[in-house]
């Protein structure tokens, strides 16, 4: 029965259906297998990376140890952005905040004159993980993303335990052109922002990028980084999602009760 | 391997190179080229989907109905590009998230299809994987030397190694923003055609239709 039908002419209706079914249905398996049998090592590459560059911007990461080994050391909390507090309203070792932020029932459509950073959405709970030493709390670490000059820029930013004071920011998924705007990427630049501090007297954000070198002898220049060289709207972007995230519809509120707490 | 293959495998690098003498694929070696180490890992990729849709294609060659050939030959395409996508996600993590889309469009780059078409369908499946595998490698070659020149001027290092200390890090080497944006690529694959049509001058085609002097003698 193969032998005839591999013998019918190639224009037959019935034939040119059959071959091209056949092989959609071959090609559909070998597609799903390959996915399916990969997902958990995808899955597994995409947890690790983000662990490895919270480690990063922490401090603690050390190349001779095990990635989750290290996460242990941290205190996954969640925290309700409107309110400043803690809430265990959801598992934080399960919580995805970027999917939150998708979700109409979990999330808070922005104000187009408070939505600076350009993201349209944020979740109304999100995740921080906090560095605790004999129960005094060292560092906490916080997410922020915005939009920059092709694409939303994510990552994350380390605060001594005073809730103000900047000991480590970086992005772990970006968009930018690569050395320009990519250079958010560069170590060199990363460490120009340790003892930058986010807040002035008045409790507003002044933590933003400048134009060219900042003089560090001024004053005002705790408040001040170097912007990207060649990447205005990069360097703009960074300035606005530090500006949203640290301030009043970000972690504003969270940020100001820790460093209550603390003096 | 015998005489014949070795010609199948050998002159797709050189004397009919599939991006600087059939002016193929050139969007891909636009995108990738900005270093070296995405360049060497978008090759693999395309000598992986090359190789293997020739000898599937090629496997199937009698039997697929000429009305419907391309969409035959394109479900294979994808379903090869989806897995390697797939492999490299797993395995290659870091690298190809710097690829990103370009590995799933090399279902439209041209090579692939256009070997499909033009050799796999006409030829048994151990000759097409061979052709695959040699235009693979002759888009390979060139993307690497386009990614060697775009890298060592744009950013002064070789697989993110320093060969050149730039300025930025306290060197002496101002490195030429240009070359990493998609452009310059347009420049170094011009140069590379010039100096290959030189070269080997058989590569250069005749004009279709020769360029009359504005002030014509026989005009009006």
């Amino acid at each position: 029965m193969l032998k005839k039908f591999l013998e019918t002419p190639n224009d037959n209706t019935a034939k040119t259906i059959t071959v091209i079914v056949a092989l959609c249905l071959f090609c559909s398996v070998l597609v799903s297998a390959a996915a399916v049998a990969l997902r958990p090592i995808q899955e597994q590459n995409k947890l690790i990376e983000k662990k490895t560059k919270i480690l990063e911007i922490a401090g603690l990461y050390d190349a001779n140890q095990d990635v989750d080994e290290l996460f242990e050391k941290f205190d996954v909390k969640l925290v309700d952005l409107a309110t400043g507090e803690y809430t265990d309203k959801f598992d934080s070792a399960t919580y995805d905040q970027r999917k939150a932020a998708k979700d109409p029932a979990f999330n808070l459509v922005l104000d187009r004159k408070d939505d600076i950073a350009g993201i349209k959405r944020r979740a109304k709970v999100a995740t921080v993980y906090l560095v605790k030493e004999n129960d005094e709390l060292k560092k906490v670490i916080v997410p922020l993303h915005g939009y920059g000059l092709w694409s939303t820029l994510y990552g994350y930013m380390a605060l001594e335990g005073d809730g103000k004071t900047v000991t480590g920011f970086g992005f772990y998924s970006h968009g930018e052109t690569p050395g320009l705007g990519g250079e958010v990427d560069n170590p060199k630049w990363k460490a120009l922002w340790p003892g930058k501090v986010v807040y002035d007297e008045t409790g507003a954000v002044k933590l933003k990028l400048v134009k060219g070198v900042v003089d560090l002898s001024k004053p005002g220049s705790e408040h001040q980084v170097d912007g990207l060289a060649g990447a205005t709207l990069t360097s703009v972007g960074v300035s606005n999602l530090v500006k949203f995230w640290l301030g009043e519809n970000g972690f504003g509120p969270y940020l100001k009760k820790i460093s209550e707490g603390r003096s | 391997m015998s005489q014949i293959n070795r010609t199948i495998l050998t002159d797709p690098l050189v004397d009919n190179n599939p991006i600087v003498f059939q002016v193929l694929g050139i969007c891909s070696a636009l995108a990738v080229t900005s270093n070296l180490q995405t360049a060497l890992l978008m090759s693999v990729a395309v000598i992986a989907v090359t190789s293997f849709s020739n000898l599937f294609v090629s496997m199937i060659r009698t039997q697929i109905p000429s009305s419907v050939r391309i969409i035959a030959q394109m479900t294979v395409i994808a379903s090869l590009v989806i897995v390697v996508d797939q492999l490299l996600k797993a395995f290659a993590y870091e690298t190809s998230k710097q690829l990103s889309v370009f590995v799933g469009l090399i279902i439209t780059n041209c090579i692939v299809m256009g070997r499909a078409e033009a050799y796999a369908m006409k030829n048994p499946p151990v000759a097409s994987f061979i052709d695959g595998l040699g235009n693979g490698l002759g888009y390979s070659l060139i993307l690497v030397i386009v990614g060697v020149i775009r890298e060592l001027i744009g950013s002064g290092s070789l697989m993110g190694m320093t060969v050149l200390e730039t300025t930025r890090d306290g060197g002496w080497y101002v490195p030429n923003g240009l070359m990493l944006l998609p452009p310059s690529a347009f420049f170094v694959i011009g140069l590379l055609i010039w100096g290959l049509r030189t070269w080997k001058p058989v590569q250069q085609e005749v004009p279709d239709f020769k360029i009359l002097p504005s002030h014509s003698e026989e005009g009006v």
